[in-house]
């Protein structure tokens, strides 16, 4: 061997040392918390607490956060992605489906992915991406046409594209996958179109589909029996919000939405399994371990699309695995997340469709507050107490954070339902229970007894609250907390702003022009803490003031 | 509410778009389809606009004011493709179902101006005169911007809900037409309309017609006056003049763009 060709395996190995060292391993993606520079899945762990280990930024000097840099993305559609961070590279969507690349520290893009979606697409509420998944120095995103796609991180070209559900149908993935070991877990949108929805592992080599989980039972299955007649097939029952992931049980979890028709049960007697409930599925091949249903025969589009946030607490003076979910229908629970065992339910918001629930933690329905022709008052309203922007949990303070939309009502009405493939089947509608009224801008003109946004912070252990930090207008926005007891989060009016975990107390806040309509994420480069938050058509990086 | 006064001009307003522009003028569009454009309306739109089309935020499809689609080909190609930036998804509806959409949402409007009984020139005496509307209102860059101004009310408000306004103005007030109050640490009391407003400050129109900004920080107290502050004609106007007024008001449907009017509907 010559001392070039040495030089020049030298250089082979040290190259192929680093690339290893760059590449994602899963065991990476499972002990990501020990990495807090990076965010390296949607909800930055597979627990999805959305809580950073990262300290710089403190309540101390959080009025020293300064803008580092802005990403305008060329599309006009909202702007809902959790960007990832793997050691100083960005990755986010514009959507709805371009996959960048961006340097973390300056925001300028390496390259660009353009995935164009099929013209039959057709999400019901825009063409909106939330994130993408990575394992190895592959990227994966869902497409609004019913595609998934595997990039390659380096360079941006396609490795493989599966066409897995037929966006003409109203199937669409619009949320960030899960990777959980060599598979790559999606679900699908479309709850409003009379779909049957589905979450599907596919092989993150070859794009294979290797098991498929109906979120509606077929015949001969357990839960078949909750649908009346053929009403399972077009029975709604989509996935939209990522799942989360319990390496010890090896369970992934993952909230459904509502039933169709929307506000008309009649036509689906029964309760409607697994709609507005959580699933637990067995990660290797998707078998259900157990369901909790939160809200049996919806009739309010209570879709429990929420974040499954998992952790470890003190309950009843001994440990418990559990499950903590701030739910749509106006309910914040804990259960256990092994059996599934309902361990608490209390509203968070004011509701007036049930008033508690039976032993077993199914819900007392107050009768006569159901849609009806005439219109039914209903709290929390149809987009809910909360919806699909990210809560987060500090093992800190022990307190749960929820996006909240406080004193929100809406009239429900119950219409003939009519199904036609691709076409809206909601079986109903809602009124506003304050008109919007003409010309009315970005802002609502509500009082406080008609509604506003809060971000409320929660005891687990009881659901009572401990403080609430009140906007005028509705939110949108994802939470993130760190160990530093701060809280970033935003809101519709377009204010992006960090709070006192322990107190709810304003301690900073940015204008960013436009709703957050995202969850903010942290990450590190050089040593360096940055807080990122999308707002508007604009991606923010914000770090202190050097 | 709407659907019943709805039925009661569906006709006429369908007679009223038998000479509308665009597709609808391809063929003559009849009662049955604004019936059927209602029908498909309730069955596919209003699960995400809701029964009175204002469920999305920022979007009222109840007042014939659409942002996006000026005219009715617009509309129709709204309809059937859907529209970029926004949760309005491709539809699977045929050229023909997309006009009676149109035909629908366009009925929803108003009553037919022919068919609103009144003397337009009179209303407007009394509007400018006798009623003192003006004192508050503003139609066509005349008069006060401290109430809602009515230049294009005939597009926007059925009938009905008109002549209701001027015997019980306090019966319905759009939130956006409340009158808002702050006072200012020394004591000082504005009244307006809000404008605009968050979690930090408040924007409004005082009654001066200045636009104000406050810090709301600074303020001692703020919020709605629950109130109307306009008063009822219903002793002051007899049934006729209220009429008339009516009449005046039905017939105000605001600056006309020439650009919409003339260009190439191919464009």
């Amino acid at each position: 061997m010559t001392n070039k060709t040495s030089r020049t395996l030298f250089l082979i190995l040290l190259l192929a040392t680093a690339s290893l060292r760059a590449q994602v391993s899963f065991e990476r993606l499972l002990r990501a918390d020990r990495e807090p520079q990076n965010w390296l899945t949607y909800s930055g762990t597979v627990q999805s607490q959305r809580f950073s280990q990262l300290t710089q930024i403190t309540p101390d000097n959080v009025k020293n956060l300064q803008l580092q840099w802005i990403f305008q993305a060329r599309s006009i559609e909202k702007f809902e992605t959790t960007a990832l961070v793997v050691d100083g590279i960005m990755y986010t969507v514009q959507a709805p489906n371009d996959l960048l690349a961006l340097d973390a520290v300056t925001g300028r893009t390496f390259w660009m992915y353009s995935y164009r979606p099929s013209q039959d697409s057709r999400p019901c509420c825009g063409r909106v991406n939330r994130g993408v998944a990575i394992l190895g120095d592959t990227l994966f995103m869902g497409t609004i046409d019913g595609h998934l796609v595997a990039v390659d991180a380096r360079n941006g070209r396609p490795i493989w594209d599966a066409a897995v559900a037929q966006p003409e149908a109203g199937y669409a993935f619009t949320h960030a996958p899960l990777v959980v070991k060599d598979k790559v877990i999606v679900g699908t949108a479309g709850g409003e179109f009379g779909i049957r929805g589905f979450l599907a592992a596919f092989d993150a080599k070859s794009g294979k589909e290797i098991w498929r989980f109906y979120t509606i039972p077929g015949p001969g299955e357990p839960g078949h029996e909750s649908w009346s007649g053929d009403s399972w097939k077009r029975g709604g029952g989509s996935i939209w919000v990522t799942g989360s992931y319990d390496p010890d049980l090896n369970l992934t979890y993952w909230g459904i939405g509502n039933a169709g028709p929307d506000y008309n049960g009649d036509v689906r007697l029964g309760d409607n399994l697994y709609t507005s409930s959580v699933v637990a599925l067995d990660a290797d091949t998707g078998k259900l371990k157990w369901h909790y249903q939160f809200s049996p025969h919806d009739e309010f589009d209570y879709d429990a699309v929420q974040v499954p946030v998992l952790g470890d607490i003190t309950w009843n003076g001994g440990p418990r695995k559990v499950m903590m979910f701030a739910n749509r229908n106006g309910f914040f629970y804990v259960l256990d997340r092994g059996t599934g065992q309902f361990l608490l339910g209390k509203p968070f918001v004011r509701v007036n469709w049930a008033d508690g629930f039976d032993d077993k933690g199914r819900p007392r329905r107050v009768p006569g507050q159901i849609p009806t022709e005439q219109g039914t008052l209903i709290f929390p309203g149809n987009q809910g107490g909360t919806n699909w922007y990210n809560p987060s949990f500090s093992p800190r303070t022990g307190l749960f954070y929820i996006p909240t939309w406080v004193n929100y009502s809406s009239i429900y009405v119950r219409r003939p339902a009519e199904f036609a493939e691709g076409r809206g089947f909601n079986g109903g509608t809602v009124r506003n229970t304050v008109p919007q009224g003409l010309r009315v801008g970005p802002v609502g003109y509500r009082t406080e007894d008609e509604g506003y946004g809060a971000v409320r912070a929660i005891d687990p252990h009881t659901g009572d609250l401990k403080w609430e930090y009140k906007m005028t207008e509705f939110t949108q926005a994802g939470i993130l907390t760190t160990a530093s007891d701060l809280v970033f989060t935003g809101g519709n009016e377009g204010y992006f702003f960090a709070l006192n975990a322990r107190t709810g107390a304003l301690l900073w806040k940015s204008t960013v022009g436009g709703q957050v309509a995202s969850g903010p994420m942290t990450y590190a480069v050089g040593g360096r803490q940055y807080v990122a938050v999308a707002a508007g058509s604009s991606l923010f990086a914000f770090a202190l003031r050097q | 509410m709407w659907r019943a006064r709805l039925r009661s001009v569906v006709l006429a307003a369908a007679a009223l778009l038998a000479v509308a522009p665009g597709i609808l003028a391809q063929h003559e569009v009849t009662a049955d389809d604004v019936r059927e454009g209602e029908r498909l309306f309730a069955s596919t739109c209003t699960g995400c606009h809701g029964a009175d089309g204002d469920a999305v935020f920022g979007v009222d499809l109840g007042h014939g004011q659409f942002r996006n689609s000026p005219t009715d080909d617009d509309l129709a190609r709204t309809i059937r493709n859907g529209l970029a930036g926004t949760g309005m998804p491709p539809s699977t509806f045929s050229d023909p179902q997309a006009a009676m959409l149109v035909a629908y949402l366009r009925s929803r409007v108003a009553t037919p101006i022919g068919l609103v009984p009144g003397d337009a020139a009179r209303g407007k005496a009394i509007f400018d005169g006798k009623g003192k509307c003006a004192t508050c209102h503003r139609v066509a860059g005349s008069g006060s911007r401290l109430g809602p101004d009515l230049s294009d009310i005939g597009l926007t408000r059925k009938v009905d809900d008109l002549h209701r306004s001027l015997v019980e103005p306090g019966a319905e007030i759009l939130p956006a037409n409340r009158s808002f109050r702050v006072v200012t640490r020394d004591g000082t009391t504005i009244t307006g309309r809000l404008l605009n407003h968050d979690t930090f400050a408040v924007l409004l129109i005082d009654s001066q017609e200045r636009l104000r900004s406050f810090a709301k920080a600074t303020l001692r107290d703020y919020g709605f006056v629950d109130a109307s502050s306009m008063p009822s004609y219903r002793d002051s106007l007899t049934a006729d003049e209220r009429t008339d007024i009516v009449r005046y008001l039905a017939s105000l449907t605001g600056v006309k763009s020439e650009r919409s009017a003339t260009r190439d509907p191919d464009r």
